[in-house]
C-alpha cells in the first residue's frame, strides 16, 4: 500500500493514542500499595475484558491479544506482522526444539497467535519437515535440533537460534519498504547485540562465543563489539562510548536494570517521531510497539508490587511511555 | 466556430477540470482521515467534516470562473468571440485558478489530514487546527481574484 493509503488507519491511531498510558499514569501506579491496586487502576483504564476481574497473566494476555488485533484491523500487511513477530517465532522454535528433544510438553512456553502455531511447529520438528518452516528459519532449526539431539546443550541451541533471529531481523529490516521497520529492526538487533555482549563480558565468555552470537548490523560493528567484549567490560564500554549507543555505556555503568531500561527506552526514542507523521504505516506500527511497551511496563510493575519491591526500586525499572 | 472561441472554451474547461481534480483529491484524502477519527470517536464528526470540506473550495472557484467565462464569450451570454487573440486572453485568464486550484487543493488536502490528526488527539484545539489548511486557501483566493479580474476586463 502506498503511504497515502494509511491515512484512515493513522487517524484511528491518533484517537487510540489518547488511551495509551502516560508517564504520569506509570508514576501513579508506582506509588500504589499493591498489585491489586495496580490491576484495579488498569481495569479502570480499559485493560482486560469488560466486566471481568482478571489476574495479572490473564490481563496481560488479553492486552497482547488486543494489541495484535488492533494492528491487523488497522491494515498492517502479512509482511509487517511477520517482521514484528520474528522474536516470538524464534522463541517458539527454541521452545519447540527443547520440547521435542526432551519429550516434554509445556504449552505455556509458547507464544500464541504466532505462525507456525505450537501444534504445527511440534509436528514439523518431530517429522524434521524443515521445508514447512519459513525459509529463514530452516538452517538454524536443523542445526539447533542436531546440537540438542547430539549434545543436549540447551545453551548452544539458544545461541544458534538467537543469532538466526537477529540475522532474520536485520535482513527483514534491510528489505522492508517501511522506514519505521527499517529503523526499529536495526535498533532491535543493535540493542540485542549490546545486551549479549554485556552479559557475556560479565561472565568472561570467549571471542568464539561472541563471534557466534553477535549479528552484523548497520551502525555498530559486531566484530569490534565481540573483540572488546571478549577483552573486558571496561573495553566494551570504551568502544560503546564512541558509538551512537553511548547511552548504553552510561546505563551499564549504573546497573543491569538501568541497562535493560535503556534498551527499551532506546526503541521508544526511535519510534517517537511517528507521533507527528500522518501519511505512512509508521504511526500504526509505533502504536503497536507502544502497546507492547505498556504491557512490558505493566508486567514489571505488577511483578514488583507482588514481590514487595520498594517504590524507588520500581521507579528505576519502569520504561518511558510513548505519549 | 472561431479559433478564439475554441481557446476560450479550453480555458473554461480547464478551470473546472483542474481545480475540480485537486479538490476531489483533497476532499477524498481528508475524508479518509475524518472517517478514521469518527470510527473511534463519533463526537468529532462536525469538526472533522469542516476540515474535510476545506479543500473542496477550489473546485467551486474553478466552476465560478467557468461560469463567468461562458457568460462572456457567447455561450451563456455576452458577445461571441470572433478573433484568436481574445480567445487566447480568456484561456490565459483562466489558468491561474486552474493551476493554483489544482496544486493548492492537493496541499490543502494533506494539511487537512494533519489537522484532523490534531482534532483526533486534542478536540479542544479545533480552532488552531483549522487555521493551518485555511492558510493554503489564501493562494487559491488570490488566483481566483486574478482570474476574475482578468476575465471581466477583456474587451
Amino acid at each position: 500500500m502506498g503511504d497515502l493509503n494509511y491515512v484512515y488507519a493513522v487517524a484511528r491511531v491518533r484517537v487510540k493514542e489518547k488511551s495509551l498510558l502516560t508517564n504520569a499514569d506509570v508514576a501513579q501506579m508506582c506509588g500504589m500499595r499493591d498489585a491489586d491496586a495496580v490491576l484495579a487502576y488498569l481495569t479502570d483504564k480499559g485493560w482486560g475484558k469488560p466486566g471481568e476481574r482478571m489476574g495479572t497473566e490473564q490481563m496481560l494476555a488479553a492486552e497482547e491479544e488486543k494489541a495484535l488485533a488492533a494492528l491487523k484491523e488497522l491494515g498492517a500487511g502479512k509482511e509487517v506482522l511477520e517482521d514484528l513477530s520474528l522474536p516470538k517465532m524464534y522463541h517458539n522454535l527454541k521452545a519447540g526444539i527443547k520440547a521435542t528433544c526432551t519429550g516434554t510438553e509445556n504449552p505455556l512456553a509458547f507464544y500464541q497467535n504466532v505462525e507456525p502455531s505450537e501444534k504445527s511447529l511440534t509436528r514439523i520438528l518431530a517429522a524434521k519437515d524443515w521445508k514447512a518452516l519459513p525459509e529463514h528459519m530452516r538452517p538454524a532449526a536443523e542445526r539447533a535440533m542436531e546440537v540438542m539431539l547430539r549434545t543436549h546443550d540447551g545453551q548452544m541451541c539458544d545461541i544458534i537460534i538467537d543469532r538466526a533471529c537477529l540475522d532474520a531481523m536485520a535482513a527483514a529490516g534491510e528489505k522492508s519498504p517501511h522506514e519505521i521497520l527499517r529503523t526499529y529492526l536495526q535498533e532491535q538487533v543493535a540493542v540485542a547485540n549490546i545486551r549479549t555482549a554485556v552479559r557475556g563480558a560479565r561472565v568472561g565468555k570467549s571471542l568464539v562465543f561472541f563471534k557466534e552470537a553477535l549479528a552484523p548490523v548497520k551502525g555498530l560493528s559486531a566484530n569490534r563489539l565481540a573483540v572488546t567484549a571478549a577483552e573486558s567490560v571496561e573495553a566494551l564500554l570504551g568502544y560503546l562510548s564512541g558509538t551512537a549507543y553511548a547511552g548504553a555505556a552510561e546505563a551499564i555503568a549504573v546497573s543491569p536494570s538501568a541497562f535493560e531500561r535503556w534498551c527499551d527506552d532506546k526503541i521508544m526514542e526511535s519510534i517517537r517521531p511517528q507521533r507527528r507523521n500522518a501519511f505512512s504505516i509508521g504511526p500504526v506500527v509505533a502504536y503497536y510497539l507502544a502497546r507492547q511497551n505498556e504491557i512490558r511496563t505493566a508486567r514489571i510493575l505488577l511483578t514488583a508490587k507482588a514481590n514487595g519491591f520498594p517504590e524507588s526500586a520500581i521507579r528505576n525499572r519502569v520504561r518511558e511511555m510513548y505519549v | 466556430m472561431s479559433m478564439g472561441m475554441v481557446f476560450a472554451l479550453i480555458g473554461a474547461v480547464l478551470s473546472t477540470a483542474l481545480a475540480g481534480i485537486g479538490s476531489a483529491w483533497g476532499v477524498g484524502v481528508a475524508g479518509q482521515a475524518a472517517a478514521g477519527v469518527v470510527s473511534e470517536d463519533p463526537e468529532q464528526f462536525a469538526k472533522v467534516l469542516i476540515l474535510q470540506l476545506l479543500p473542496g473550495t477550489q473546485g467551486i472557484y474553478g466552476l465560478l470562473v467557468t461560469f463567468i467565462t461562458l457568460s462572456n464569450i457567447g455561450i451563456l451570454g455576452g458577445t461571441p468571440i470572433t478573433d484568436t487573440n481574445t480567445g487566447l486572453m480568456y484561456l490565459f485568464a483562466c489558468l491561474p485558478i486552474a493551476i493554483v486550484g489544482l496544486v493548492s487543493a492537493f496541499h490543502q488536502g494533506k494539511t487537512s489530514v494533519a489537522s484532523i490528526g490534531i482534532v483526533a488527539k486534542k478536540p479542544d484545539q479545533f480552532g488552531k487546527a483549522m487555521l493551518f489548511p485555511a492558510m493554503v486557501e489564501t493562494y487559491a483566493i488570490l488566483a481566483l481574484l486574478i482570474s476574475i479580474l482578468s476575465i471581466t476586463n477583456i474587451h
